[in-house]
């Protein structure tokens, strides 16, 4: 039986996923040039957000077609609230100290939050059940997408035409364009880069939030180090695609999801290959390409060649 | 201006970073025992209290503390005091050698209890033997920590301070295989590990086990314990046509793996050692878990007539967490050490003798009591004697014990 197209569609899944969050590590980065490395905890407050919706505030039972929209709506609030708190109190007052400062910042406030969800959320020292969507999987031809897989599906490309209107038609979209080229002549021109920051990263987070209830609707559990490899994934897939442009965040997590999807499935099929097939060297696949693609195109895939701004 | 709220800003974070740490290791101190006189006697344990596997740890500790209370309160040692020390491994092989290097320095301590993981164990062997410390693990069950790394060929004690009350891999595996085969009449498995000692090691032996049936391995893969995402490796198993999974390696992985495997839809069940043997597992899996097995170590702690004063002490003693699967075996490790050090003592006239920890170690070799678990007694690896095990099935949300007996093949 053939599996590539079942493969190629685990892979697409996995790597919608990492594109939502890639996005805000993009995002932040095309404005004020930091690697935000709490956008993976970010990411996980959100899925904590949508748990408490569904476990705390609803009645129990609750049909998810009324439960969905609120869950989304709780893992975004909680999500952008986060991230701008974090923006406001962590970041900005580090806005003019050296380039280290905020990524050292970056990666306490990703302890810190890891932390502080594992020692006051209820019960979060081990993964906790998230609720499923009911309904049986679908069969298309050989290829079959499960139920929890179908809000990823919707979700992703709605998220990125949404994303892309606001960017290039909207007038705060256009301002966040021109502080990414020049920050003090877009100041100059009256753009009140602050308040383009907090939109950054609270876009970034909103994105994060959309992809942590994908998160957990497709593999039914949460837990506080959620973020942490996911986050990884999702900044190598923004560095794949080229940091600062947010198509090439999309297409670079689904490259790499489509990487690691196929090499798992077929590296073990080539001959002397069969040690390095399994799952567990899917990663390694995934980074070979990485700096593949970083040889040949050192601004990633749909990055534009900028003169040396990191 | 600038400058100052900065420092402001970094010195919260930090305050805050360190009130979170001390927040988790405020779980790991002692809440144990209530001292009372004559020399007070550490006994150490190493678990995970945190991440993933807690619920196995704190079942661990919480146990071992029930022990320690038991003999604190008959006055089992006379003129000695017994106290708990636990540490949090998380499951990672740095933590527990740090946690046994902090043990050796506490000069109170006599024994250790623990760890959960056989690569944890690995880490922590050394440090303990160079300082004489016994160790008793209730729940390592990689066969190369006693007898060797090649102790399919030639088998070698490793570390004279080492020792276990759980049942080993190369019992286990090959244990599951004839189930497997034999009862369940499963003939083509898909063989899934997770690159760690326990879980590899355990794959390996039942893999033997289940050629030498006759049974055909149709497919093997080894996921990453960092992702949750299988759904790759669900496919291939349903390609492969396998009529059942095995899995060596843990319930966090274990879980989200049946789950995934079943909704890609090979309706075939998983198979896993005393690793996945958890409430949590499935939790995690969800439906998808009915039916799956699950072999462990010793008899169903409930159906043993030795358990029953155990479980209802456990229930008495009122701890928030249940005591898992390795309850009766932390019961029993923790137990072996109070007898060692009981024999040391009353060999000295009742006091606690300077070289206490080598004594204790050599005192440990020849204990020999009834316990929790049935009796428990080492052999000259440090290996427990008790070779029972159980399988165990999912229903009705429940583990559910289908059959137990000793493994007596090659």
């Amino acid at each position: 039986m053939n599996e590539l197209p079942q493969q190629l569609v685990n892979g697409l899944l996995l790597g919608s996923m990492y594109g939502l969050v890639a996005i805000g590590y993009t995002m932040v980065y095309g404005i004020v040039q930091l690697i935000n490395f709490a956008h993976g905890e970010i990411f996980m407050t959100g899925a904590f957000g949508a748990l408490t919706v569904y476990v705390y505030i609803l009645p129990d039972g609750t049909s998810m077609w009324i439960a969905l929209p609120l869950m989304l709506v709780g893992a975004i609030v909680v999500a952008v609230t986060v991230a701008v708190g974090a923006e406001r109190f962590a970041y900005r007052p580090l806005r003019s100290a050296p380039r280290l400062a905020p990524l050292i910042t970056a990666i306490g406030l990703s302890l810190a939050l890891q932390q502080a969800v594992w020692a006051w959320y209820p019960e979060a020292k081990s993964a906790r059940t998230f609720p499923s969507i009911p309904g049986g999987p679908f069969e298309i031809g050989n290829v079959t997408i499960q139920t929890g897989d179908v809000f990823l599906v919707a979700a992703a490309p709605l998220s990125m035409a949404v994303l892309a209107y606001f960017v290039m038609r909207t007038r705060t979209g256009r301002g966040m364009q021109a502080t990414a080229q020049d920050p003090d002549t877009a100041k100059l021109m009256g753009v009140n880069t602050d308040r383009i920051i907090v939109i950054a990263f609270a876009l970034g987070a909103a994105f994060a939030a959309v992809g942590s209830v994908a998160y957990g609707f497709k593999y039914g559990q949460i837990d506080f180090r959620m973020g942490f490899i996911l986050g990884l994934k999702a900044f190598t897939a923004a560095v794949l695609g080229g940091i600062g442009n947010i198509y090439g965040a999309m297409l670079g997590g689904l490259v790499l999801g489509v990487a690691e999807a196929l090499s798992t499935a077929y590296i073990a099929d080539i001959p002397g290959m069969d040690k390095f097939g399994s799952q567990s060297w899917a990663d390694v696949w995934a980074f070979v390409l990485l700096i593949l693609v970083l040889l040949l195109r050192p601004q990633g895939l749909l990055g534009e060649r900028v003169a040396d701004r990191a | 201006m600038r400058q100052r709220s900065l420092i402001a800003i970094t010195a919260a974070l930090s305050a805050g970073a360190l009130t979170l740490t001390a927040c988790g290791s405020r779980d790991s101190g002692d809440n144990g025992s209530d001292a009372k006189g004559g020399t007070t006697v550490t006994i150490g344990i190493d678990a995970p209290l945190t991440g993933d596997l807690s619920a196995l740890g704190l079942g661990i500790k919480n146990s071992v503390d029930l022990a320690v209370k038991n003999a604190n309160k008959k006055e089992y040692v006379k003129g000695v005091t017994f106290k708990v020390e636990a540490k949090d491994d998380q499951g990672q092989p740095s933590s527990g050698q740090q946690n046994s290097t902090a043990f050796v320095t506490d000069k109170s301590v006599l024994g250790v209890v623990g760890p959960l993981n056989s690569s944890v164990a690995e880490s922590m062997q050394k440090v303990l033997d160079d300082a004489k410390l016994a160790q008793v693990s209730p729940a390592n069950t990689g066969p190369g920590l006693t007898q060797g790394p090649d102790w399919q060929k030639k088998k070698v004690r490793q570390y004279k301070s080492y020792f276990r009350t759980a049942t080993t891999d190369a019992i286990q595996g090959p244990y599951a295989a004839e189930y497997v085969f034999n009862k369940a009449k499963k003939k083509k498995v898909f063989v899934i590990d997770d690159k760690k000692t326990y879980g590899a090691g355990l794959a390996a032996t039942f893999t033997d086990a289940f050629k030498k049936l006759g049974g055909k391995v149709v497919g093997t893969e080894h996921i990453n314990p960092d992702t949750k995402d299988f759904s790759a490796v669900a496919t291939k198993v349903k390609n492969s046509g396998a009529d059942v999974v095995y899995y060596g390696g843990e319930y966090p992985q274990a879980g989200p793996l049946t789950k995934q495997i079943k909704a890609a839809g090979a309706k075939v069940p998983l198979v896993g050692g005393d690793g996945i043997k958890d409430d949590t597992f499935f939790k995690l899996g969800g439906p998808a878990a009915t039916g799956d097995y699950a072999t462990s170590v010793g008899a169903p702690v409930e159906t043993l007539p030795s358990a029953k004063q155990f479980v209802a002490d456990y229930k008495a003693a009122g701890y928030k967490e249940a005591y898992a699967a390795y309850g009766g075996y932390s019961y029993d490790s923790a137990w072996s050490i109070i007898e060692a050090i009981k024999k040391v003592v009353d060999d000295n006239d009742g006091k606690v003798p300077s070289d206490a920890r080598a004594k204790v170690t050599a005192a440990l070799q020849n204990v020999s009591f009834d316990g929790v678990t049935g009796k428990v007694s080492f052999d000259e690896y440090g290996d427990a004697t008790n070779k029972q095990l159980t399988v165990y099935s999912v229903k009705d949300g429940a583990w559910k014990a289908v059959e137990s007996g000793t493994y007596n093949g090659s």
